[in-house]
């Protein structure tokens, strides 16, 4: 357990591995120095994480709570309980969590598959490079390519359209909708649950399944006793990663949608951009410590998840 | 220990911002004249026409901001201005920014050389952001209509269209007639409008033109949210951004747009054809203003001499835009006859809400539209 406590912040000081070891050797006097220099390689990512995290951070939430005069005022924060508001809120939950779901457990998939593959392989190294490149695939480049192939005038959908006689649009276009964000977002996020998910599967012994198979465990068993629980962690941690991922797009579904502005990210940018309605740009800052919130519960949950599950992973 | 950390971080930050600054304050030009020039309100401040180019000459540089090449022909107005003054460079930034976006960087980009010199923007936001324009009456004021400029030359207009539909004759054979033939099972997943009405100003105006040939008026914009809504149910109503590249592609076949726009379109997709609808016509002014705090303060000045002399308002007409100077450079007789066949007339009498207006139909889409186009 106390060893536990004290990991975290190993694990911040950076080189973290070299100074447990000395400690054991014992080296007393020079301790602080070492201590001193360990925080001093910590400085450049702490000031980065200033600079382009918590300042502007801070600055957009403050620009939620004063006016255009700049007095305090609550009004851009009772706006995001407006039906409007708490509606958008609800479809960028809806569309997050599809598309991480489904990404979680395609991802999780593909990296099973992948297991059978020798690590060195060509297939293997392929589809590792292909999802780095593609879980970063995202944005204004992602929304063309759906665009030409999947648009009104796509290439598929007019290839449908002509061999099989199928319109997939006979209800109307739904690619410029919220709907139409699923695939898209899909698109990016299996990728990013192959390389995040794959090393934990990858961290699982042999010798695991051996020992259960000696003590008479089935393949059932493993799964649901040995591999389900050692994964749970890095797999719902994949799950909430996915997650944040979907929520804070903004560029593919700016790219797509341009009506109605559906998605908290799309408010965001109406409240501050809009040329007809005015003097909003509060709201935005109102709108983006919502999603401040959002995040923040989120993240609560993971490290509570964590510190539950690694309990009893040790 | 932390907290010492934290606080040399914020050290550093200030000293960089500090520096940062520094860097901005020697961009500014220290061109000779370049203290009258921030405050010139007309020519006569420079002497004449050669002094005000001299000393743009001088600064050898000047930002316009939000100005797309296909919009209003400002490519060719671009152009022209650089083959009149060829020691000013042109830089054009964030071509297809929304207005709030050029006052947005005008603010964000204070004090240095890189912020807009002059806007091109709406009335909404024109009317909003007056406290950072530096009045100038351009040579020609006399030319512009009392109603169409602010009395001190904080802003005047420049340009105006007619909301229009713009079709590809190749998707739509017959062409529509009246704003309710859209409704039709022909224009099935056919019909954008350019933006959201709650953010670009084009698309506010579709809205408005629907509500005025639906029975609405400038003051009851409803009816235009209900067509929309209609629209949206038929199955009709798509809500892709359109631009030339959807349009070209075929994407985005029947277009809600300035009549400029969709003209300028037939250039890159011959079969696109442009419908102003008979009935009531609504139009928009765009309004040229010059940044108070521009680092370039003669350089917009002359740019401003340059959008309203006949050169640049003969382009706005050859797009299709109607120039604000349209009538005293017909009794001139300076009017491009080509380009008056391209806009053909200007109606006598168009639709155009009032301040007061806008912001009555902005509250209302942002409380309406966003539920009458949803699924």
């Amino acid at each position: 357990m106390t060893s536990d406590a004290q990991s975290p912040a190993v694990l911040v000081a950076g080189a973290g591995v070299f100074p447990r070891r000395r400690r054991a050797a014992g080296s007393r006097p020079r301790r602080p120095a070492r201590r001193f220099a360990s925080w001093l390689g910590l400085t450049p990512f702490a000031l980065y994480v200033l600079i382009f995290l918590a300042i502007p951070t801070v600055l957009a939430v403050l620009s939620g709570l004063v006016d255009a005069q700049g007095r305090f005022t609550t009004s851009a924060l009772s706006a995001l309980f407006t039906p409007e508001i708490l509606k958008t809120f609800a479809s960028s939950f809806w569309v997050s969590a599809v598309t991480a779901i489904v990404g979680a457990i395609v991802g999780a998939l593909v990296c099973y598959a992948l297991l059978g593959l020798r690590p060195q392989g060509a297939l293997r190294s392929m589809v590792d490079s292909a999802a780095s490149v593609l879980a970063q695939f995202g944005g204004v480049m992602l929304a063309f390519a759906f665009i030409a192939t999947i648009g009104s005038q796509g290439l598929i959908t007019l290839l449908l359209q002509r061999t099989l006689h199928l319109n997939i649009y006979a209800n109307g276009v739904w690619l410029y909708d919220v709907p139409g964000l699923l695939l898209p977002y899909i698109y990016f996020q299996v990728p990013l649950m192959i390389i995040t998910f794959m090393p934990a599967l990858e961290g699982l012994k042999p010798q695991w399944a051996e020992a259960n198979a000696t003590l008479g465990g089935t393949r059932r068993t493993y799964w649901l006793r040995i591999a389900g629980p050692v994964l749970a962690p890095s797999f719902l941690g994949s799950l909430l990663l996915l997650f944040a991922n979907a929520f804070s797009s903004y560029a593919t579904a700016a790219a797509l949608i341009s009506q109605g502005a559906q998605i908290v990210p799309l408010q965001i940018r109406g409240a501050l951009i809009s040329e007809t309605v005015l003097g909003r740009s509060n709201v935005a800052g109102a709108l983006a410590l919502g999603m401040i919130v959002v995040m923040v519960v989120l993240m609560w949950a993971y490290s509570a998840l964590q510190s539950r599950t690694t309990r009893w992973q040790r | 220990m932390f907290t010492r950390r934290t606080i040399v971080g914020i050290a550093a930050l200030a000293a960089i911002t500090i520096s940062l600054s520094a860097c901005s304050s020697t961009a500014t030009p220290t061109a000779s004249g370049a203290a009258d020039a921030k405050t010139a309100t007309s020519v006569a401040a420079f002497g004449d026409m050669a002094g005000l180019v001299k000393a743009a000459n001088a600064e050898g540089a000047l930002n316009v901001i939000a100005l797309p090449a296909n919009w209003a022909n400002y490519g060719k107005i671009i152009a022209a201005f650089k083959k009149k003054y060829p020691k000013i460079t042109v830089n054009s930034a964030l071509p297809d920014g929304s207005s709030a976006e050029e006052i947005k960087a005008a603010v964000d980009l204070a004090g240095q050389n890189t912020a807009p010199d002059v806007f091109d923007l709406g009335p909404a936001v024109a009317l909003a952001s007056t406290a950072k324009f530096a009045p100038y009456k351009v040579s020609t004021w006399d030319a512009i209509p009392a109603a169409n400029k602010e009395k001190t030359g904080l802003w005047v207009n420049d340009y105006t269209g007619l909301m229009s539909v713009g079709y590809d004759s190749k998707v739509i054979t017959t062409a529509p007639k009246k704003i309710s033939d859209l409704l039709g099972s022909a224009y099935r997943g056919k019909v954008a409008i350019n933006g959201d009405p709650t953010q670009a100003g084009a698309a506010f105006a579709a809205v408005g033109l629907a509500a005025i040939q639906n029975g609405g008026s400038a003051t009851d914009f409803q009816p235009g949210i209900d067509f929309f809504s209609k629209l949206n149910k038929a199955g009709n109503f798509l809500t892709v951004d359109p631009t030339p590249a959807t349009i070209a592609a075929g994407e985005t076949p029947v277009v809600f747009d300035w009549s400029y726009n969709n003209l300028a379109q037939a250039a890159t997709t011959p079969s696109w054809k442009t419908v102003v609808f008979p009935g009531s016509a609504y139009g928009s002014y765009y309004n040229q203003a010059i940044n108070k705090d521009a680092p370039h303060p003669a350089a917009a000045r002359l740019w401003q001499e340059f959008i309203y002399s006949p050169t640049a308002q003969n382009l706005y007409l050859a797009a299709g835009a109607f120039p604000v100077q349209i009538a005293a450079m017909d009794k001139a007789g300076t009017t491009d006859k080509a380009a008056q066949a391209t806009a053909g007339k200007m109606p006598s009498t168009f639709v155009s809400p009032t301040a007061a207006e806008t912001t009555a139909a902005g509250a209302l889409l942002t409380a309406k539209w966003a539920a009458a186009i949803g699924k």
